[in-house]
């Protein structure tokens, strides 16, 4: 699937779920597109939405609140979030912010996309 | 990225404009004038990643999102103190808010917002918010070094 924004690598949909790969630096600068991105996908209500974040060199709390507000969005319709691969420096922030208890983290897409 | 500052520098002044699109080049001059004062890799990314959280707050709050406004920043090599260490300093010339009222928020609300000011403060040793004389607001952050070159908050 082509990229639509420039943080938003793949778009790859599926039956078991859609996985959304992004890419680069998600700050003030970048997430909105993200954003937009991630909500119109979300209007598809995929049963699992698996973001991918191996690609994601830097988050800021902008890209924490798109991420957790994609989260409420799926969830509204009873769909999944996941999260996958987040670098070390994007598993601190979620740390420090205390939503490494809140997200379901996954090693790869096809994990999270087997998982329940 | 090449070095931005050459050796022994102590400060560095710059201005920016209000604009999200500065965020990424800023992270990365904070970044290795950290690692100049002595941080660890580890520490350089949680201190540029505070100064984008008070660069986003400045912009998002302090202009309204406009990216027309001017932002001071200064980075201070610290000697001494705790084993040396940095201070940034945060000018605007924007909308002033009470500081007392600039708190971080409950995190057991699980909501988008508001993260900002408690990332700072998790990283940083120091944060202070002033207003200024003739508008706007002053954030001064400082993060110290211990003795033996090590940072005190892990």
């Amino acid at each position: 699937m082509a990229a639509h924004a420039d943080s938003i690598k793949s778009i790859e949909r599926g039956e078991t779920g859609t996985v959304v790969r992004l890419v680069g630096d998600i700050d003030l600068h970048r997430s909105h597109d993200v954003h937009q991105s991630l909500l119109d996908v979300c209007r598809e209500r995929p049963n699992k939405l698996i973001v991918d974040l191996r690609d994601v060199a830097y988050m800021d709390s902008s890209g924490v609140g798109t991420l957790v507000e994609v989260f409420r969005q799926v969830n509204a319709y009873k769909g999944k979030l996941a999260l996958v691969a987040p670098s070390a420096r994007v598993k601190n922030l979620f740390q420090i912010t205390k939503l490494d208890q809140f997200f379901r983290i996954f090693a790869t897409p096809e994990e999270a996309l087997g998982a329940d | 990225m090449s070095a931005l500052w050459p050796r022994g520098v102590e400060t560095v002044d710059l201005r920016i404009r209000s604009d999200p699109a500065h965020l990424a080049d800023m992270r990365e001059a904070v970044r290795q004038m950290a690692e100049r004062c002595g941080f660890a890799a580890d520490e350089t990314d949680a201190v540029a990643l505070a100064v984008d959280e008070a660069l986003t707050n400045t912009i998002k709050h302090g202009y309204g999102g406009s990216p027309e406004g001017d932002i001071d920043i200064h980075l201070e090599r610290l000697a001494g103190e705790l084993g040396g260490g940095l201070e940034v300093r945060i000018r605007d010339y924007g909308h002033q808010v009470d500081p007392e009222g600039i708190c971080s928020r409950d995190l057991s609300d699980i909501r988008p917002g508001g993260l900002g000011v408690h990332i700072m403060r998790c990283v940083m040793d120091e944060l202070r918010y002033e207003r200024c004389q003739g508008g706007g607001m002053l954030v001064t952050m400082r993060k110290y070094l211990t003795r033996h070159g090590e940072s005190p908050v892990g």
